[in-house]
């Protein structure tokens, strides 16, 4: 990780970066004016942001920013009082957190939600669920289909677990397994909803300095064979620096600073932020 | 995967094999007539509650809503099968034939109704849902309570009436006095027939696609909604084919007997049920057939403490729950268990001792 090149990042359209690669596409996600108030306490306020198509971007901020609110809100479970977010160029007033996922977004959460008492390949065959499809009446009839479908969700479930080198515990009771590849499967069981974003929230938590440096590389090689764009919120700044090509900090839910890694180590915004005002004199 | 997938294999194969012994033992004990009249009057029953005790868990165990008014989807199975059972006595002569053609009409009602309760109340959650389907339970019996149905001797044209008995012809269906003048055509092999239906649609749902959903949604809802499965769609799917088998089995029962009340389809029913699913274990099949099994047998074996059976039934109901649940229990039951062995130990070693 240690040599990674840093990425050009270039304004698009006006106001908001991308990587130079992606200028030309159509960006992943676009949130416009992006407000939720809870009983006149707002959360977040007047959020803009863009990722481009195949970006990892970074969430970051205090405790208490509103940063798994943002999370809330793309996939929501929340409904924005405020604002737009276009998916794909797509606007999602009035979906669902189901017709999101469906429409290409998928996400980890901060406190794992695994299914405990389903084995792990039974966990990724659930992301697989509107990927492969064969109706109720073929499962209780066990018609060709059944067989046929479930071979495939089978190979393609090893074959995603294999990601993170997993495929060996697929047998498992998901519960039962340790923190870190409870994350890991986390992150799989999301992307076996074939998504355009994938949402990690904190997915380095609780993971020691060697997991985090795989995680890293994992994150990364997720980007490139799918060719998805990843967002993520995380307190590992050695993670965020490392891997993230642009950046949002946020503090009582707005945004205070973007850019690339290291015009955010920089920004004494930022820094203050994160550190306190320094005592003048 | 091959592993995993044995391990339900098998676990689904000594399901089916434990019903199919059991009823050919039966079956040919009975055949032998080498049981007594009190045992052969269990049989049909041991079926019905099983396949009840069978169906609840799929919405209990499996989709995870805790319904308190299974009672009254039995009960539309029971009366719309009985009816059918009645209407179709001249065209239909041979009588297994009809009293699976009742029970499949008696099976869709149930479903009819099963989607008619499910759309309002799967909207509820936890307690919420538990309160709600029990007052439907209840409102079904209730409503079925004010329905006459007459029936033309001669053309066998059928008159409805609600909360109103003077209908021309002869009544079958008769308000709180229910259904009478049943033909008593439930029959052993037709039960055991319908538990083996049940299981295969509750397992071969479990282990598939639309039962993974499920599972998905009663161990985390937000989890599973986040991977695109709807929770609408897939509590209901369970709730309704519940629902259908509960018809089914009631219309098992009700062609038991030549005369089937809503009285019989109380609040106390739906609960009988859930003692069965809960003893058994939620979301475990086979302990629904044996506890559901157990418990009809139970109280029959009781008899002879006549007025005190209830009073043991309920005592041996609370020592079950709490040695299959309490790990204090256990640990005394397990102590007391050592005990008992060592003391038997002792005593053998002593009875060695005085032989030599």
């Amino acid at each position: 990780m240690s040599e990674k090149k840093q990425t050009t990042m270039v304004p698009y359209p006006s106001h908001a970066i991308v990587p130079e690669r992606d200028v030309d596409k159509k960006p992943v996600l676009e949130a416009r004016h992006l407000g939720v108030e809870f009983g006149g306490l707002k959360a977040v306020d007047d959020f803009n942001l863009i990722i481009g198509a195949t970006e990892i971007a970074g969430l970051i901020g205090p405790n208490g920013a509103g940063k798994t609110t943002i999370f809330n809100l793309i996939t929501k479970v929340y409904q924005p009082t405020m604002g737009t977010i276009l998916l794909d160029g797509k606007d999602t007033a009035g979906m669902n957190t189901i017709q999101i996922n469906k429409l290409g977004i998928a996400r980890t959460f901060q406190n794992i939600r695994l299914f405990d008492k389903l084995t792990v390949e039974d966990n990724v065959k659930i992301g697989l669920h509107n990927q492969m499809k064969y109706s109720a009446g073929t499962g209780v009839l066990r018609l060709p289909g059944y067989w046929k479908q479930e071979k495939r969700m089978h190979e393609k479930a090893l074959d995603l677990l294999s990601i993170f080198d997993m495929q060996d515990l697929a047998d498992h009771e998901a519960g039962s397994l340790p923190y870190g590849a409870q994350r890991r499967l986390e992150i799989v069981r999301a992307l076996a909803t074939n998504p355009k974003l994938l949402l990690l929230d904190e997915p380095a938590a609780g993971m020691n300095p060697a997991e985090t440096a795989e995680l890293m590389e994992n994150i990364v090689k997720i980007r490139d064979t799918f060719q998805i764009a990843i967002m993520l919120i995380e307190h590992d700044m050695k993670l965020v620096m490392g891997i993230c090509e642009g950046i949002a900090v946020l503090n009582y839910g707005r945004i205070i600073a973007k850019g690339t890694p290291s015009e955010i180590q920089n920004n004494p915004t930022v820094v203050e932020a994160y550190l306190g005002k320094k005592k003048e004199g | 995967m091959k592993k995993k997938n044995n391990k339900v294999f098998i676990s689904n194969l000594i399901t089916y094999a434990m019903v199919i012994i059991a009823f050919v033992i039966m079956f040919s004990l009975m055949n032998a007539g080498m049981l007594s009249r009190s045992t052969k009057g269990l049989l049909i029953p041991i079926c019905v509650w099983i396949v009840m005790a069978v169906s609840l868990n799929l919405t209990v165990g499996i989709s995870g809503e805790l319904s308190l008014g299974h009672a009254g989807f039995m009960c539309v199975g029971a009366f719309v099968g009985a009816v059918i059972a009645t209407v179709l006595k001249q065209p239909v002569e041979n009588e297994a034939l009809r009293l699976i053609i009742a029970m499949i009409v008696g099976g869709v009602a149930a479903g009819i109704t099963g989607v008619i309760v499910g759309v309002p109340v799967l909207r509820l959650r936890g307690d919420y849902l538990a309160i709600v389907t029990l007052a439907f339970g209840e409102i079904i019996r209730n409503v079925l309570n004010c329905v006459y149905v007459g029936m033309d001797a001669t053309t066998g044209a059928l008159s409805f009436g609600f909360n109103n008995p003077s209908l021309p012809g002869k009544l079958i269906v008769n308000g709180p006095q229910g259904v009478q003048g049943i033909t008593r055509i439930s029959t052993f092999p037709i039960g055991f027939a319908l538990i083996i239906f049940t299981l295969i649609v509750v397992l071969n749902m479990t282990n598939s696609r639309a039962g993974r959903a499920m599972m998905a949604l009663r161990d985390n809802r937000i989890a599973a909604e986040s991977v695109g499965i709807s929770a609408t769609k897939y509590k209901l799917m369970a709730f309704v084919t519940s629902a259908a088998l509960a018809g089914m089995a009631g219309a098992l029962y009700a062609m038991n007997y030549s005369t089937v009340t809503g009285a019989k389809f109380k609040f106390d029913t739906s609960i009988l049920v859930l003692v069965f699913v809960v003893l058994g274990g939620i979301g475990n099949i086979r302990g629904s057939i044996i506890a559901a099994t157990v418990l009809t047998v139970l109280p029959e074996m009781l008899r002879e403490f006549s007025d005190y059976r209830m009073l043991i039934y309920a005592i041996v109901l609370i020592l079950v729950m709490l040695a299959t649940n309490s790990p204090a229990f256990k640990q005394w039951f397990d102590i007391a268990k050592e005990k008992i062995v060592s003391l038997f130990g002792k005593k053998d070693g002593k009875g060695d001792a005085a032989n030599e």
